[in-house]
């Protein structure tokens, strides 16, 4: 493990370090107005400096906690540093958590000030105010709808700024005082809280030192030569380990350009303009972009439809070798310079993603063909596996050596091993100091010698001596019959067709595996049209028997591939249904970064699940539902159930010798 | 929240007067001597039920429509005809029942129509596109972006407007009818055929307008539950003639408006 400098082992300190050694290079644009603002590391110097001593004036000191609520916009990440540097600490929340979530939030890290987008947050903060007694002042970046509110502990960031550029010009010390607070920093400072969405019970709250998010961002910014040149684009929540490590710690780090988007709905056009090098996304954002380029696709001309399906099919074939930097012979390699021409090419620029070096897709398994797919037009596309826990790295697969099934090596400085029981477990630099205010469940995943649960289950694959993740370790359950049943397993592969969006499998401890389908709404609706069904909303178009048909033969196609492996045989889908709403975060049926909540699913959809397995071919259902304005109504359905005709199980090696 | 408050809003001055205004097609009377006033930063709601001369009455302050008889006053000077090009100088601007955008066009083109009356420089020098020209268009289109970013319709900004959802589109209209900057704006029907969550957004868009650039609204309106919300003064027609006006509350609990309305005289509340 590499010592950290001690002039370089803070976010602040490395913000000063880029100032001076970098202070004319742009750190960060922000489009707003049509137009890419930018600043350069000397520019933001002076904004952070100017906020952080007006946060000084308003009273926040050393070890303070602070939250950060909205998306990704410049003056949210300066708030982070500004705090940082009087040695308070950022306790970034998800913008869309609702009052429930962020009241506990808020008030478990005993939060005194608040730094948020807009007036939505606001109203937010207010409404949960009286549950948060220890706040005091709440800063707002966008004044728009605010100006009639009561100002007594509401104040704009901008005059913050002024209050802290007053005193910078009128008291000649300030500057010397705030640089001083800087470099009574440490690495083994608490530098920031990340609460996680649990898929069970309330968040925790993942502390990380200045050291362990720095080690680990010098150890990923080494293994992929990343510098000061590269661009980013940061849209994921900023209350993501991912987003603070990529967006943040990473940039501050090897003092590379971040660029905040003008809206959320503008991501794709933005990341165009901008050209990002590198990029980290969830395989849903992937998964999204393939679906509406297939959707597209389909309502094309016939000649654009051959010839996108052709050279997708040259790409399925030799793109990955290309790209791995194989032997390939030359008229493939002429060919797919043609197709790169007519397809890859805009196909890539559509995406935005036409310079990209490297892309990770982290959070979930990504299904082999997306995978395949985007590696085939030529982007680098890798895994890894994080965890907040540990400063997000764990296993990352290295250049060339890329296998959609695994996750990767471990990552430098990081040790890995499978428990007895089968659990992963690791050990790095950049392991979590401990949950804050829960030292219970501390004990319960952080063993005395610095080794970490991290509750999935898995093994190192012995082909490619990469780890591969199976499920989560207490998901992973029996049939009545001992049959191994991972639903995860099986949901990613029902996943990766176009038109399931979700997927829940339940199996554990019953006779044999059923699932509940949650369509994708583009997809289907796109094949709705195309194939005159009318529907007027989600829950007409999953009740319809054409759907349940085709539905059935995704199914049908997972159950031969399940049939194929010897440990998944048994556990083929014998009945399922089409759920009659999306499942929602908001109902608490997904967590924030989207992963079901097993528990809370199968209480709420008892009576489906009964009908699963009582023989019923239907049954009826009634949900709470609570709208994006926060009221709630109740959603009922009878709701189809069909029964799936399983293959017959391959013998097995060993019965085949017996 | 709200701005001005109707109490603040009787000290305004008033922007606009209409007095006596009568208008007849041929044999059928659309208005029949209305009068009422619209002041200076408030919200104005006319409502009525169906062919109650709602949007007559919009077309006849837009000079689109002469009046037979009856005096309109607008900013102290009286008139008697206008046209709308000049009712647009003069600093009224308009959003249609039914949608009158250029659907071809980007929704930053269509806003940047409004600005057409703010031009000065002529033809050629905007074929040009040179020093002055160019400056102006750059000034054009900083403002033209504010209101994107206002509305917030940044992700619809390149996108011709046939293409976009019919929410979608009665936004741009309101972003082409503030590019004109006006003293005036008449809304008619802002949210007609919105769902809940559409008109929300609309509303919101209308308080915001009113109290961050301090304009003048005029708006006809179906839902009067939005009508309640919003505005400080309603005035209310029926069969072209005014049977109130007063604040939403006085409005609601008014005998006429209930019969006209519903056609109950007996303890039915609005």
């Amino acid at each position: 493990m590499q010592a950290l400098d001690p002039h370089l082992d803070t976010l602040p300190k490395l913000l000063l370090h880029n100032a001076t050694a970098r202070g004319s290079r742009t750190g960060m644009r922000h489009k707003d107005f049509g137009i890419w603002q930018a600043w350069t590391w000397q520019q933001m110097l002076d904004e952070i400096r100017a906020f952080s001593i007006g946060l000084a004036e308003l009273g926040l000191k050393r070890g303070d906690k602070f939250t950060i609520i909205g998306s990704n916009r410049p003056r949210l990440y300066w708030a982070m540093c500004a705090g940082q540097a009087l040695g308070a600490v950022p306790v970034p929340v998800y913008a869309d958590a609702v009052a429930d979530e962020m009241a506990y939030v808020l008030a478990h890290a005993e939060v005194t000030l608040g730094v948020v987008e807009d007036q939505e947050q606001v109203d937010k903060v207010i409404a949960v105010s009286d549950r948060v007694p220890l706040l005091q002042q709440v800063i707002y970046d966008e004044p728009r709808g605010l100006r009639d509110y009561d100002h007594s502990r509401l104040m704009a960031f901008a005059d913050v700024q002024e209050i802290g550029r007053k005193k910078l010009a009128s008291d000649p010390a300030c500057l010397a005082q705030w640089e001083a607070s800087i470099a009574a920093g440490k690495g083994s400072d608490l530098s920031v809280i990340l609460y996680t969405s649990g898929t069970t019970g309330r968040s925790k709250g993942v502390m990380l030192t200045f050291a362990n998010t720095i080690v680990s961002a010098r150890n990923a910014n080494a293994f992929d030569r990343l510098d000061e040149n590269e661009e980013i684009i940061a849209y994921l929540p900023l209350a993501w380990v991912g987003d603070y490590i990529f967006s943040y710690v990473q940039a501050y780090a090897a003092g590379y350009c971040v660029n905040c988007p003008e809206t959320a709905e503008t991501v794709l056009q933005d990341r165009r303009e901008v050209g990002t090098t590198y990029a980290f996304a969830p395989p849903r954002v992937y998964e999204n972009l393939l679906t509406l380029t297939m959707v597209r696709m389909a309502d094309a001309g016939a000649l654009k439809r051959k010839m996108f399906d052709y050279f997708l099919k040259l790409a399925d074939r030799w793109g990955e070798k290309i790209l791995d930097g194989q032997k390939v012979p030359l008229g493939a390699r002429v060919m797919y310079a043609l197709g790169d021409f007519f397809v890859y090419g805009p196909l890539k620029n559509q995406f935005g993603l036409t310079r990209i070096r490297i892309g990770y897709t982290a959070g979930e398994a990504i299904g082999p063909e997306i995978f395949r797919f985007y590696r085939g037009i030529g982007l680098n596309l890798k895994q890894l596996y994080g965890q907040t826990e540990a400063s997000v790295y764990i296993t990352a697969q290295p250049d060339g050596e890329i296998h959609a099934d695994t996750v990767g090596k471990a990552s430098p400085d990081v040790e890995i091993k499978i428990s007895e029981q089968g659990e992963v477990m690791f050990r790095s630099p950049g392991v979590f100091s401990g949950y804050y205010k829960d030292p219970e469940r501390t004990a319960e995943v952080l063993t005395p010698d610095g080794w970490v649960h991290t509750g999935d289950a898995g093994f190192i694959d012995p082909k490619s001596g990469q780890l591969r993740i199976i499920d989560r370790a207490k998901d992973v359950g029996h049939l009545k019959d001992g049959t191994v049943f991972a639903p995860k397993y099986i949901e990613n592969k029902l996943k990766f067709y176009p038109n399931i969006r979700e997927a829940v499998a339940i199996g554990g401890g019953r006779d044999f595996g059923c699932v509940m389908i949650n369509i994708d709404l583009t997809a289907v609706g796109s094949w709705a049209e195309r194939n005159n069904v009318v529907y007027a909303s989600y829950q007409e178009l999953a009740g319809n028997a054409r759907v349940y048909d085709m539905i059935a033969r995704h199914i049908d196609e997972v159950n031969r591939s399940l049939s194929e492996e010897e440990v998944m045989a048994g556990a083929q889908i014998r009945r399922f249904l089409i759920l009659h709403k999306e499942l929602d975060a908001d109902d608490g049926e997904l967590t924030r970064t989207l992963k079901l909540r097993r528990g809370h699913i199968n209480e709420r959809y008892a009576p489906l699940i009964d009908a699963l397995y009582n023989g019923a071919t239907e049954a009826q259902i009634a949900t709470e539902v609570t709208f994006e304005d926060g009221h709630k109504g109740v959603i009922a359905a009878r709701v189809t159930i069909r029964d799936m005709k399983p293959y017959p199980v391959r013998q097995t090696k060993m019965e085949r010798a017996a | 929240m709200r701005a001005p408050t109707a109490a603040e809003a009787k000290r305004g001055e008033v922007l606009l007067a209409v007095e006596d205004v009568s208008l007849t097609f041929g044999g059928v009377r659309a208005l029949t001597n209305v009068s009422f006033d619209i002041r200076k930063g408030e919200i104005r709601a006319i409502i009525g039920p169906n062919g109650a001369g709602k949007t007559s009455m919009l077309n006849v302050v837009n000079g689109f429509y002469q009046p037979q008889s009856g005096r309109i006053t607008f900013k102290g000077q009286e008139r008697k005809s206008m046209r709308p090009y000049a009712a647009a100088q003069g600093g009224i601007a308009r959003t249609f029942q039914n949608l009158a955008l250029f659907r071809g066009m980007t929704t930053l083109d269509n806003i940047l129509a409004g600005r057409a009356l703010k031009m000065h420089r002529g033809f050629f020098w905007q074929l040009l596109r040179y020093g002055p020209a160019l400056r102006e268009e750059v000034e054009h289109r900083r403002r033209v972006e504010e209101i994107i970013d206002f509305l917030e319709i940044a992700a619809i900004r390149k996108i011709p407007v046939g293409r976009l959802p019919y929410g979608l589109q009665k936004r741009v209209e309101l972003g082409r009818a503030l590019a004109m900057e006006p003293d005036l704006l008449l809304l008619d029907e802002p949210m007609a055929g919105m769902n809940l969550e559409e008109k929300e957004d609309m509303s919101r868009f209308i308080i915001d307008v009113n109290q961050q650039y301090g304009t003048t609204v005029a708006l006809i309106e179906h839902d009067i539950g939005v009508v309640m919300d919003l505005s400080d003064r309603v005035v209310v027609l029926e069969y072209g003639r005014k049977i109130a006006d007063a604040t939403p509350d006085e409005v609601k609990r008014d005998k006429n408006v209930i019969r006209a309305y519903l056609g109950e005289p007996h303890g039915v509340s609005v």
